[in-house]
């Protein structure tokens, strides 16, 4: 305990100058960033290595080469082309980002409708809404799909895949806590200026939740991007398929191993959209979480 | 009425509900010594019957019939119980408010700042409407359903069911598949919990270092979030091949063995387990990282001028300040092992070998879409939707009365 206790806290640039020079050269809780360096190598390793592979040919692949191989244009093409991968892709950004965009506007009106409107038995409708939240979609699987088919009016097949998945509990549950956080008196002055609830909506709340929206979208579309069982049983169409549906084709006849090149290619696209969304709206997702240390 | 035998005749079953009733609620009483005890015992009583009655009665005590097997009764009896557990959970929670005199129901009403006028009420309906609406008919019209068809005999394309009661959960008691296919999930649940919890607690307490780089470094540890099952399964099948895989290619320099990771039985469920912590670690440190930051640091200071070792401030105080993340990050985990897995066995093992790699989704899917029994898949959904609610209750329960609430 040479280390004042206090110093670990409280940033001091006078002791770093008296320390000896040893304990300069490693940097300070070099413990920390070992276990860090450690933990990021292993958990971006599969990644990198599908990386590699995805421009690899098969016999490259066995014999673990470990530079980038020739075929990347070749596995590209069969994947995108071949494999109808593109098309695929396409279908999926319809559908995530119909349901983020679809699942955030009703959350945002839920929770106007839950925060802002004086009714009685407000706390029937919120539980109502909030108990959805012990029936996960996979429980209800079978009858919801039995339900889904049992109507043929469906303008688009993809109007039965996402409308039932449109409302969200846990969107309504994160706009009604963060609207509660607002002060009173915003309502109360858009009120005095003669503003109605929509205009308030618009005017007030959404640009003060620019941080809760964003990190709602990135799990919603993760959560559209990632939809796999209910589009497998649901659609019949095999060229209305999801990305997720085109990556389990691809990963076919793993026994064989005839295909590990496209198969880490569909591995790399299928996971850029998420990855990129993530990346851009990380500010506003570690924002709406409140990750980061300035508030 | 008269002319149907029982086996065990249904006012009994009421009697039994009655009688666990009044004694769990005089038991109550006498555990917390508030309230009065006649008071007690007369809604435990009536709690007890309505609890009896709850899910036996929608069936015509069916299960209870003299033409039914042993199973049947078993499964009329644990039906009892789960009704019991709801009614007389609830009802001692409201009486005991009323004892105390607190509010029975929520408050209404708190929000200041509501819009005035008239139509407030209109409005409001207009903007709920939406999500009250396909929640309905998407969600609650669906979960009647799976309920009402668990009690029969339907299959996809055959317009006839027949009702044959509780045979579809009777079967189960008896269905060693099924019971290995729970097993799976809730061990995939234990080892997702343990390996990936631990690790990503001791992730996340390095990044709440205040070392430089750690943005970065929090980048590219919480990114494998945005991967799906689906890929995650590929990405292992590929690391876990027995030829071409690079686990084994290290392991055969090193050690000079070769593991048939995807193909024989052990290894096939550790094969899943390290793919689903991969998968779902990002979220765990995404977590805990926010819960780190919850917590108050004069108040480590403080511990710490006090002589308490870095071991001691994460035992006493970090822990256990964390433990609403580690409730919530324990029910999200169980239900990624549950439900989300699906993908990525699907790509992964197939749920072989000898379907030793099946859990209970993957048996939903499989006796519901591919075999097309819809009532013994919605059966099997159910015991699922169970699982769901305990673990809910679970984390309210131990939640509540474990966690800090920073009121240090």
């Amino acid at each position: 305990m040479t280390e004042s206790a206090s110093s670990r806290f409280v940033f001091d640039p006078s002791a770093n100058q008296s320390r000896p020079l040893w304990r300069r050269l490693i940097p300070q809780r070099w413990y920390a960033h070992l276990i860090l360096t450690i933990s990021v190598i292993i958990i971006t390793f599969p990644m990198f290595y599908a990386l590699l592979i995805s421009t690899q040919s098969n016999p490259e692949v066995y014999n673990h080469k470990f530079t980038p191989g020739s075929m990347f244009f070749e596995n590209l093409r069969t994947v995108m082309v071949q494999r109808n991968m593109g098309r695929f892709m396409l279908n999926s950004f319809v559908i995530a980002i119909s349901i983020a965009v679809g699942k955030t506007i009703m959350s945002v009106l839920a929770g106007l409708g839950l925060v802002y409107f004086r009714y009685p038995g407000k706390w029937i409708v919120f539980g109502f809404v909030l108990i959805t939240l012990i029936m996960p979609g996979d429980v209800l699987l079978i009858a919801l799909y039995r339900r889904v088919v049992s109507f043929d009016g469906w303008p688009h097949p993809y109007v039965a895949l996402t409308l039932p998945l449109l409302a969200s509990a846990t969107g309504v549950f994160i706009f009604r806590q963060h609207f509660m956080t607002m002060p009173p008196d915003l309502s109360e002055a858009a009120q005095l200026d003669g503003a109605s609830p929509l205009q308030f909506l618009f005017r007030v709340l959404i640009p003060l939740s620019w941080n809760t929206i964003g990190a709602l979208m990135v799990i919603m579309f993760l959560f559209g991007w990632n939809q796999f069982l209910w589009p497998l049983i649901l659609l019949r169409d095999q060229h209305l398929q999801v990305v997720q549906w085109g990556m389990q084709s691809l990963s076919q006849n793993l026994e064989v191993g005839d295909n590990f090149g496209p198969m880490m290619m569909g591995v790399i696209i299928t996971s850029l959209p998420p990855m990129i969304i993530f990346l851009i709206l990380q500010r506003q997702f570690m924002k709406g979480f409140a990750l980061t240390r300035d508030k | 009425m008269d002319e149907i035998a029982y086996s065990v005749n249904p006012v009994v079953v009421g009697l039994v509900g009655g009688l666990v009733g009044a004694l769990y609620f005089a038991f109550l009483r006498w555990q917390t010594q508030v309230g009065s005890l006649n008071a007690s015992l007369l809604v435990g009583a009536v709690c007890g019957v309505a609890g009896a009655m709850l899910l036996t009665a929608p069936l015509g005590y069916c299960m209870f019939g003299a033409d039914q097997k042993n199973d049947d009764l078993i499964v009329g009896w644990i039906m009892v119980a789960l009704g019991l557990l709801l009614t007389l959970n609830l009802g001692s929670m409201l009486l005991w408010r009323f004892f105390r005199g607190q509010r029975l129901l929520p408050r209404g009403d708190t929000t200041p700042g509501a819009f005035r006028g008239r139509f407030g009420a209109l409005y409001a309906a207009a903007v709920l409407s939406p999500t009250i609406l396909v929640l309905v008919y998407f969600v609650y019209l669906p979960m009647f359903d799976t309920l009402r068809l668990s009690t029969f005999l339907a299959r996809f394309g055959a317009p006839r069911t027949r009702f044959i009661c509780v045979s579809n959960f009777s079967r189960m008691l008896s269905d060693l598949d099924y019971h290995s296919n729970l097993f799976l999930s809730f061990a995939l649940s234990f080892g997702i919990i343990i390996i990936t919890m631990s690790l990503a607690l001791l992730i996340a307490a390095m990044l709440n270092q205040p070392i430089k780089g750690a943005n970065i470094y929090r980048t590219f540890l919480i990114w494998p979030y945005a991967i799906s099952p689906i890929v995650a399964g590929s990405i292992f099948g590929l690391l876990l091949g027995t030829e071409s895989g690079i686990v084994n290619r290290v392991l055969d320099l090193v050690f000079g063995v070769k593991v048939p990771w995807l193909v024989t039985i052990p290894a096939a469920q550790i094969s899943v387990v390290l793919a689903s912590v991969w998968n779902v670690i990002g979220f765990n440190i995404l977590f805990y990282t926010a819960g780190l930051q919850t917590i108050p640091k004069d108040l480590l200071e403080s511990a710490s001028i006090d002589g308490a070792s870095a071991w001691q401030r994460f035992a006493r105080i970090t822990f256990p300040l964390l433990s609403p993340f580690t409730f919530f990050l324990i029910v999200t985990n169980t239900i990624y092992a549950f439900f989300d897995t699906f993908g990525l066995i699907f790509v992964l093992t197939r749920g072989g070998p000898t379907e030793s790699t099946f859990t209970a989704m993957y048996r939903v899917y499989v006796t519901g879409i591919l075999a097309s029994d819809i009532g013994k898949s919605t059966a099997q959904s159910l015991i699922l939707f169970l699982i769901v609610v305990g673990i809910t209750i679970f984390q309210f329960r131990v939640g509540q009365r474990r966690v800090q609430y920073g009121n240090y």
